[in-house]
């Protein structure tokens, strides 16, 4: 997997310190890389910004050192990447950042080279597995020399796809001794003249990496038409290419920022028209396009600008085939379409026995017929918005919702305002939200999933968890404490499995003035050992699937026109046996 | 060059299959490359995941370029199914999986819409009830074993079931290693 040769170039190249937040598609990187060497310090940091400055912190000592995340995470992470560019580092130190076209599975689609421009830091853009694996010693090199962090950006089929390379044995591994802090204030902190100096000196190496440019950037020089690609679509164009007959010239750039310029004049002046074929921002369009006009060039750079190539999502082999044949036969290739039969659409739902579901169902039941708005979060919780329980009004980013009800609440003050929260969410962002809302004097609902775990991105540990990724058992910060620590008064912990409980909790803590706090404490589903599967009592069902119509649990089927559990899907969580209006559903035996 | 396709329901062992394969021709020698569409795999939704052995640049191929296509799921493969070429082999297990929100929305379809669509279609159809076989063998875990040696027979894959049965000794639990057997060499279509 291309995250596992990310980890494994990272260790061969004398990695010490690695640390990040889970994110998809980026969270195997530190995984493996804990997997790998015992050795080296792994942590999951509390979010991207803990993580970022940690890692910066390990390498004013000498460490290399590389943090992970997801391209979202870089947003939480900017203010210390934004100074850190200017400060600088000692150790190498590498940010590694997963972009995700498409989105597959995530909220935007930002291009971490347009951040690399804008924070002015050298940023690495690899094509395939191998390449992954072999620039980030590239990276942690530069890094060094110019004592600059760098940012490494694959995307998600380079991060997730998976390719047969060799690793050289442990051995011949790069053992790098950190040489530890050295104390130098007109270094390590930042003032207004030092940023003035070092943004001279920033430029000026840019410039001078702009003419360098890196080992990965390559010309194939052939016909007057030209294709310049990145990432995983360079990849795509290669194999088409080697199926013409009459090539044309190929510009891949790994090396986005600082653009290489001096390689892109050669290629340039061998060509008169180019098509660019990139995932994201128009980046390297931009760029070609100005040193077209900076040198004068007649050339033609077409793409995503001039609506050769689409704005948005992702680039698939068949996409970037028809876009090189197009553009150079002059022709755009038909696409064959077959009509196929109806197809069942299958949207994400929440698991069977999902603590989530009786979580909202409870808030649901209390809230109705009461004005009422939830904000949600982003986490596996985020699938709350779907049918039946559409519970979910706001999804913004992470934390968010915090800050969102109490704006609600601000102008709307006679609804009741929520807002959803995971445990792992809860630490990360949502923290600094509800000391917002209690020195402000919000009126707002805080309600934690708490199910032990981060389960949207693979179940890492997190500080509410008692587990770190080093293996130790440490003390669990407990959330309830936190909340009284910050200055909530009310904060009561319930099963949301115990329904009628959960319910009147949910009436009682939300009539309250002030901010309140609800604490959903179950397990996730996929964690625990499933329970005796629930059985329905055919006599007494009426079929009016009100089970099936309230709560919408996966595991309840309609199986020869009658309501049945699936025995395989259900977890004996019991939640449906509580909505079913005549109680013809049997909890299983208990184990 | 061989390129496969392997698409089905979160949950049905693709991810598993997938590595098998790519073990085993990694084994005889060949470079594999792929690349799966996990998304919310464990959540009921489709996945797909493309192998290919043999030299090649990217993870993954056009549509009308896979050889193989093993469809663990009737309605999924067809929803794929612009992916084979002209004339490529199906392995398909003919049992349904209803989205899970089927009984919700009355989201269901019929399975044999499929199948014809399929018989009807330029490929060959080796079909299968792997949900069956698997019962049958006494365990619903190696119903991806059951669709594997399928392919396997199919003569389209560039690898034999002994292959496949070395490097699955290696990677199963020895307690499993013999229902994995059973699966591989019994299954009879
Ligand atoms: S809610 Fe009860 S009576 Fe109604 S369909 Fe479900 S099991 Fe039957
Ligand atoms: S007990 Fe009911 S609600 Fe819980 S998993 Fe089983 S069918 Fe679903």
């Amino acid at each position: 997997m291309g995250n596992a040769a990310i980890a494994k170039g990272a260790l061969a190249a004398g990695l010490n310190v690695i640390s990040g937040y889970p994110g998809t598609p980026s969270s195997e990187v530190l995984e493996t890389a804990a997997k790998t060497d015992k050795d080296i310090y792994v942590e999951w940091s509390a979010n991207e910004k803990a993580a970022l400055e940690l890692a910066a912190g390990a390498s004013y000592c000498g460490a290399r050192s590389m943090v992970t995340m997801k391209q979202v995470g870089l947003n939480v992470a900017s203010d210390p990447l934004m100074s850190l560019a200017y400060v600088g580092v000692k150790g190498g130190m590498i940010i590694m950042v997963a972009d995700d076209p498409g989105p597959i599975s995530s909220q935007t689609e930002q291009d971490t080279r347009t951040f690399a421009a804008f924070s002015k830091l050298p940023c690495f853009d690899p094509s395939s597995v191998e390449e992954a694996f072999s620039m980030v010693a590239d990276a942690f090199e530069l890094s060094e020399k110019y004592h600059t962090p760098v940012i490494f950006r694959p995307t998600t089929r380079v991060c997730h796809g998976y390719a047969s390379i060799d690793i050289p044995d442990k051995e011949e591994w790069f053992v790098n001794k950190p040489t530890g802090f050295e104390r130098d204030p007109s270094r390590w902190v930042i003032f207004p003249r030092l940023s003035y100096k070092a943004h001279t000196e920033i430029e000026k190496r840019n410039r001078m990496l702009s003419q360098e440019g890196c080992k990965g950037n390559c010309i194939l020089k052939g016909s007057r038409k030209g294709i310049a690609s990145h990432g995983i679509s360079a990849a795509y164009v290669h194999e088409v290419l080697e199926g013409l007959d009459d090539k044309p010239s190929f510009f891949k750039v790994s090396m986005p920022f600082p653009f290489p310029e001096k390689t892109a004049l050669e290629f340039l002046s061998c060509v008169d028209e180019v098509l660019c074929i990139e995932e994201l921002d128009p980046v390297i369009e931009k760029e070609l396009t100005y040193v077209c006009g900076k040198y004068h060039l007649d050339v033609k750079i077409r793409g995503k600008l001039t609506d050769d190539i689409h704005p948005a999502g992702e680039n698939d082999p068949t996409y970037v085939r028809d876009a090189v044949q197009g553009f150079v036969s002059g022709v755009c290739p038909e696409r064959e379409e077959t009509v196929t039969p109806k197809l069942p659409a299958r949207p994400p739902v929440l698991c069977a026995g999902c603590p989530h579901r009786a979580s909202f169902y409870a808030v649901k039941m209390a809230m109705r017929n009461m004005k009422a708005v939830f904000c949600g979060d982003i986490g596996c919780y985020t699938l709350g918005n779907a049918q039946p329980l559409d519970m979910v009004d706001t999804c913004l980013c992470m934390g968010a919702g915090v800050n969102i009800a109490q704006g609600i609440g601000k102008i709307e003050p006679d609804t009741y305002c929520f807002a959803f929260v995971g445990d792992s969410t809860f630490f990360a962002s949502a923290v600094t939200g509800v000391i917002n809302g209690v020195y402000n004097q919000a009126n707002m609902t805080l309600v934690v999933l708490d199910n032990s775990t981060t389960a949207m991105t693979g179940h890492q540990p997190h500080p509410g968890t008692g587990r770190t990724m080093m293996g130790d058992i440490v003390d669990k910060i407990d959330i309830e404490a936190v909340l009284h620590g910050v200055g909530v008064e009310t904060v009561v912990t319930v099963d949301p499995f115990d329904l009628e409980n959960a319910v009147n909790t949910v009436r009682c803590v939300a009539a309250l003035e002030g901010v309140k706090a609800i604490i959903f404490k179950s397990p996730c589903a996929v964690i625990i050992k499933q329970g005796k599967p629930c059985t329905i009592d055919k006599d007494k069902c009426t079929e009016c699937k009100a089970c099936i119509k309230r709560i919408g649990c996966p595991a309840l089927v309609i199986s020869d026109g009658k309501v049945t559990v699936e025995r395989s899907l259900c977890t004996g969580c019991g939640l449906c046996t509580q909505v079913c209006p005549v109680n013809a559903i049997e909890r299983g035996a208990q184990v | 060059m061989t390129n496969i396709l392997i698409c089905g329901v979160g949950g049905q062992g693709i991810v598993l299959t997938s590595k098998l394969i790519a073990a085993t021709a990694m084994e005889k020698g060949s470079p594999v490359r792929s690349a799966e569409t996990i998304g919310m795999a464990q959540k009921g939704g489709s996945v797909t995941s493309y192998l290919r052995i043999g030299e090649c640049s990217a993870p993954m191929f056009c549509r009308g370029e896979a050889d193989i296509m093993i469809a663990f799921e009737p309605a999924e493969a067809v929803r794929e199914f612009a992916c084979l070429r002209k004339g490529g082999t199906v392995v398909l297990n003919t049992h349904a999986v209803m989205p899970v929100t089927a009984a919700l929305t009355g989201g269901s379809y019929d399975p044999s819409v499929m199948e014809d669509f399929l018989d009807r279609a330029d490929c060959r159809v080796i079909s299968l009830d792997a949900e069956k076989l698997s019962a049958q063998i006494g365990s619903p875990k190696v119903m991806n074993m059951i669709m594997l040696s399928a392919a396997v027979r199919s003569g389209v894959l560039p690898f034999s079931l002994e292959d496949v049965a070395e490097v699955m000794k290696k990677t199963v639990r020895p307690q499993f290693v013999e229902m994995n057997m059973k699966a591989l060499y019994n299954t009879v279509l």
